[in-house]
């Protein structure tokens, strides 16, 4: 009788040694893995692939014509639109976010309970989703300051969207920077002002450049943040008072109309490309940082 | 004199780093005042648990139910198609990837995140919406087209996140498992995954806040009819895209209870940031 079990269960060992030889489970384990990651980036290069092949040849010259008419849904007023709420933005963001994290790493005193707070309230910020801070700007800037829908309310939205983002990249840059470089400087007789601006920033110049073009990035591809604080006006706006739509906003106007599907495959080729742009500018300055 | 400017300055750098202070502040106190009283002039419970959106209407009813319910449903769906693809991805980033290639993936990916909603929405509706109506059938703009396009969305953020926790799993955990006999995968799944589960929980936590606050990207393929979810292949509205729509030409109470949406939303978040919080401070202990 223990011989006739003995001989049922050899097969059985013997598939379940198989088995083990070649691992199965790891085998379909390894096999979703590449599975996913395939399909991740396959996601990308596609959607990179499609708006390309599909939007390069509705790029005509009438797409950039100084004027916005009906007619030629002209692109060029939005470009210059997003390059006037960039810089707008930017104007407030960036000494804000580096004299934030100047605050926090050079003067703040450890325990500090403000800094927690300071920290807490960043990230806070850095969760709300865009359309709230559009809201809010609506309620505050545009309707509370009456600025109405403007550039200057719509770069001001944008600015304390991206505050948290450039606050960050400049902390982690400014921590990176070594204390000897600090040290140095005081041993020769510089003041705490003259060592932070003339030794910290300067070297950690590099990581704070990074986060301010990823906010470029963001300020750029923003829609949900801009309709009711700047607007959708297409014209160049004139003044910082006056309405205008940024090239985001323009492809969501062009795209949500439906009637001129190819105009919007073109501006979302001139967004895709100037997303890449950014992102290559980032990681080459981020690389430049870390080969040092 | 140079004391002075020491001082001078110390004080900017002081008032600089509290702005982020006050524009959460500010932001609360807008939005609460605005939209706080419309919940007292709706009611409480009709504005939260309603089911009939007709601001139009006479009499106008304030129900946000149905979008409450779509943007969980969407956020799920998200997260259904979402969170298994990037968590394995980031296993391949970070236990598989040959370094060169992982040199091209690592901008890859963050160049996943950089694409503008409005570029992802586009392509959802060109894209996605008649993929889904091929294939599943329905007019394509669905619940499911959404879900879709938000999984691919919160890709990054997971596989970002997850990566790091991997990564920050000591070396030892994945010898220590080799050295038992087990084979590669199964140390992966068995061993690593397990000691990053908080970095990867906090991940998917991130994911959710991105799904959930998506605006744009969501209107353009969701349908957005302002009723119960009907099924996977109908439409439905967020609530982030319920504010786009009609902010517009709202006025008076519907231009209030649109707002009270917001706060909703923020409240939303303000739970989905303090969870993120606490798992983190956990990981820390």
């Amino acid at each position: 009788m223990k011989k006739l079990i003995q001989n049922i269960g050899k097969p059985f060992k013997k598939a379940a040694d198989t088995l083990r030889k070649f691992h199965i489970g790891s085998k379909v384990l390894k096999g979703l893995v590449i599975l996913a990651s395939t399909l991740t980036f396959a996601v990308l290069i596609f959607l990179i692939a499609y708006i390309l092949i599909k939007g390069i040849p509705h790029l005509s010259p009438k797409l950039f014509s100084l004027k916005y008419t009906t007619e030629n849904v002209s692109m060029l007023p939005a470009i210059i639109n997003t390059l006037i709420m960039t810089v707008c933005a930017l104007i407030v963001a960036v000494p804000l976010g580096i004299f934030t994290a100047i605050y926090l790493v050079e003067y703040a005193k450890k325990g500090n309970k403000i800094v927690g707070l300071i920290r807490i309230t960043a990230e806070t910020l850095s969760g709300i989703p865009s359309i709230v801070y559009g809201l809010f700007g609506m309620l505050f800037f545009v309707t509370y300051l009456k600025w109405g829908y403007s550039i200057l309310a719509g770069a001001a939205t944008l600015a304390i969207m991206v505050l948290p983002l450039i606050m960050r990249t400049a902390e982690e840059a400014l921590l990176s920077v070594p204390d000897t470089y600090r040290e140095g400087s005081f041993g020769v007789g510089a003041g705490k002002l003259r060592t932070v601006f003339r030794v910290v920033i300067p070297s950690a110049m590099p990581g704070i450049l990074s986060g301010v073009i990823l906010a470029i990035g963001r300020i750029v591809g923003e829609t949900a943040a801009l309709i009711y604080t700047a607007g959708t006006v297409a014209d160049v706006a004139s003044n910082l008072l006056s309405s205008g739509r940024t090239l985001a906003i323009h492809m969501y106007v062009l795209s949500s109309e439906g009637l001129y599907t190819n105009q919007a495959y073109a501006t979302a080729v001139v967004l895709l490309v100037f997303v890449l742009l950014i992102n290559f500018m980032s990681s080459a300055i981020a690389k430049k940082f870390t080969s040092k | 004199m140079r004391k002075y400017k020491e001082k001078i300055m110390g004080g900017v750098f002081f008032v600089c780093a509290i702005t982020s202070i006050l524009a959460v502040l500010l932001i609360c106190i807008f939005l609460f005042a605005n939209g706080i009283p419309a919940m007292g002039k709706v009611g409480l419970f009709k504005f939260l648990a309603g089911t009939t959106w007709a601001p139009t209407d006479n009499p106008a009813s304030f129900g946000i139910f149905p979008m409450i319910l779509g943007s969980i449903y969407v956020t799920a769906g998200a997260v259904i198609i979402g969170v298994p693809i990037g968590i394995l991805t980031s296993v391949f980033m970070s236990m598989y990837c040959p370094k060169p290639l992982y040199k091209i993936l690592k901008p890859a990916t963050e160049l996943l995140a950089g694409i503008p909603s409005i570029v992802y929405g586009f392509f959802g509706l060109v894209v996605l919406v008649p993929f889904v109506k091929t294939v599943f059938g329905g007019n394509g703009n669905s619940i499911l087209t959404a879900s879709i396009l938000l999984g691919i969305m919160i890709l990054p953020t997971i596989i970002g996140v997850s990566e790091s926790a991997l990564r920050s799993v000591p070396e030892q955990y994945y010898e220590g498992s080799l050295a038992l006999g087990a084979t590669k995968e199964r140390s992966i799944f068995a061993v690593i995954i397990p000691a990053a589960r908080s970095g990867i929980l906090a991940g998917i936590i991130l994911g959710v806040g991105r799904a959930i606050g998506e605006t744009m990207a969501v209107i353009m393929v969701a349908g957005n009819q302002a009723r119960m979810p009907a099924g996977l292949l109908k439409g439905i509205r967020t609530l982030t895209s319920n504010i786009v729509i009609e902010m517009g030409y709202a006025a008076d109470l519907h231009r209030e209870v649109l707002i009270a949406t917001g706060v909703v939303l923020f409240v939303f978040i303000l739970i989905i940031n303090l969870a993120c919080s606490i798992i983190k401070s956990r990981r820390k202990d």
